[in-house]
């Protein structure tokens, strides 16, 4: 569904320009829930803000669904790390989950019942008369995920979406995320600089290398489901990956018997 | 406790008055009348009228509603055209730096000078009055938007981007409500300076108003009206400006609170 090739980007001219992205290849296909993870500043956000059409990439192309992305995709909606930034603090959280969705040509009460819906399904019934600056860090970044969900986007693109967040917080955070996948079947793609959090939550993990980014690794994740936070996490397979994607991050040879 | 704060504030209001009644009784300067003699020739001029206009004067009914109409017929038509204005150069780069020495030269002339302009346009009357009034306070409001809509938080911009809000959602959704901190300080300012481009229209040009009772009781040597209308004034100003500020609160809470939590 979401096919990238050879996708290239580089910040400014001159001397002082910054070659983000290296000629990136990768191909998503429909349900699945992909991991991109690269140690800082090696132009993930770069990624992601291209898919997004918020940012047009120099060279290389992107096509989402069959179609060309050069404006933002209508079926695609993104999760910022930066959640008190990207809800607006003016509106109640309601109208924050429900105002996009105007674009999908509902009338008000068919907006707001798609709200209420979202925000229970991420265990905030109720608060869609609060402001989001009265809800906490984690809660905040919960409502962001509700208005992610309620504009049922054929893409969710999450950039670092647990990374403001404490320790508790982000593992309720990544199995909320696993639960509205299964629901949903959706399509992810999330961006992390955490290795654990890629193979606790991915399907598919994808190493990039800093800056130019090009993609050094691509593990399939077959780890048992459901997916458990301490089960998961002292599984041999899990441990293994875990070693396996951090080599590929910090720039190591992969070991021959994992790469698969 | 409320009550004990307010009056710990006051406490010196009295005083000031008694004072200046003594010093007013013992100086017996006809310039300088006592608070008292103010008191009653204000009462006699706006507040001795009928019940039934609710013990307003015909003097009252004629000059207060007139000026009050000017200063917001004024700020409303200034708030207006400076909010678009400002919001279309805080968003457009190259408009601002086309009209931006226009602005810059509008701004900085004064006001009253444009009075013997106006006076030839528009002739003695509201509309030379409400002219001056909106070109003199224009300029906060419009250059207050503009640097609030030049300064939306990316994010918030992205975030709209993303979710593919329309260019009206795009501007009454995200790029107005972020702008209106700092076009509230504008509109605030501008309601200040209103109330004093009122008076000095009126004192130019004007056959009624505050502004021109001020002036008559000037020219037939009542000073207790000239102070009379001084602190009518003032306490107009006061009054404005508490209501605003009223007003601004309940609009702008989520402003307050949300930059008290995080």
């Amino acid at each position: 569904m979401l096919e990238i090739s050879n996708l290239d980007h580089t910040y400014g001219s001159g001397p002082g320009a910054h070659h983000a992205l290296g000629g990136i290849d990768l191909r998503v296909t429909q349900g699945e829930l992909v991991c991109i993870v690269g140690p800082s500043g090696c132009g993930k956000s770069t990624l992601l803000r291209s898919i997004a059409g918020l940012l047009k990439p120099t060279g290389g192309t992107i096509t989402l669904n069959g179609t060309p992305v050069d404006r933002t995709p209508d079926d695609l909606a993104v999760v910022f790390q930066d959640y008190s930034r990207s809800l607006f603090p003016w509106m109640s959280v309601g109208d924050n989950v429900a105002l996009p969705l105007r674009r999908k040509g509902m009338d008000r009460g068919q907006r707001r019942a798609a709200a209420e819906e979202a925000l229970e399904q991420v265990g905030l019934a109720g608060a869609s008369g609060k402001y989001p600056w009265q809800l906490s860090g984690g809660m905040q970044q919960r409502v962001s995920i509700a208005r992610a969900l309620a504009y049922r986007p054929s893409l969710l693109l999450m950039d670092e979406p647990f990374g403001s967040v404490d320790a508790q917080t982000r593992e309720d955070l990544e199995d909320l995320t696993l639960r509205v996948r299964n629901h949903h079947n959706m399509t992810i793609l999330l961006i992390t600089h955490d290795i654990d959090e890629s193979v606790y939550v991915g399907d598919r993990v994808v190493v990039l290398a800093k800056a130019p980014a090009t993609v050094v690794g691509d593990l399939r994740v077959d780890l048992p489901g459901p997916r458990d936070q301490i089960t998961t996490r002292e599984n041999p397979a899990f441990v293994h990956l875990r070693a396996e994607v951090g080599r590929l991050v910090r720039g190591m040879r992969s070991h021959p018997a994992a790469a698969s | 406790m409320r009550f004990l704060r307010v009056a710990g504030r006051l406490w010196l209001v009295p005083v000031v008055l008694v004072a200046w009644e003594v010093a007013t009784r013992t100086a017996e300067d006809i310039f300088f009348p006592p608070p008292t003699v103010i008191a009653s020739r204000m009462h006699e001029l706006w507040f001795s009228g009928p019940a039934q206009h609710l013990w307003l004067t015909e003097g009252a009914l004629e000059n207060i509603p007139t000026s009050l109409g000017r200063i917001f017929s004024g700020w409303l038509l200034a708030g207006v055209i400076g909010i678009a204005l400002g919001i279309m150069l805080g968003r457009s780069e190259r408009f601002s730096q086309f009209v931006d020495p226009i602005i810059q030269f509008g701004r900085a002339i004064p006001p009253p000078a444009l009075l013997p302009l106006f006076l030839a346009l528009f002739a003695i009357g509201t509309q030379m009055q409400v002219a001056t009034i909106v070109f003199g306070i224009i300029w906060p409001i419009l250059l207050n938007a503009s640097d609030g809509a030049r300064h939306v938080d990316r994010l918030h911009l992205e975030t709209a981007s993303a979710f593919g809000f329309s260019r009206g959602q795009r501007l009454m959704r995200v790029i107005l409500p972020s702008a209106m901190p700092k076009i509230f300080a504008g509109l605030r300012l501008s309601l200040s300076l209103a109330l004093i481009l009122m008076v000095i229209s009126e004192l130019v040009g004007s056959t009624n108003g505050i502004g021109f009772q001020l002036l008559d009781a000037q020219r037939s040597y009542d000073y207790p009206g000239v102070w009379g209308s001084i602190v009518l004034l003032g306490v107009l100003g006061y009054v404005l400006n508490t209501a605003f500020l009223a007003a601004e609160r309940r609009i702008l809470s989520w402003h307050r609170t949300a930059n008290q939590t995080t």
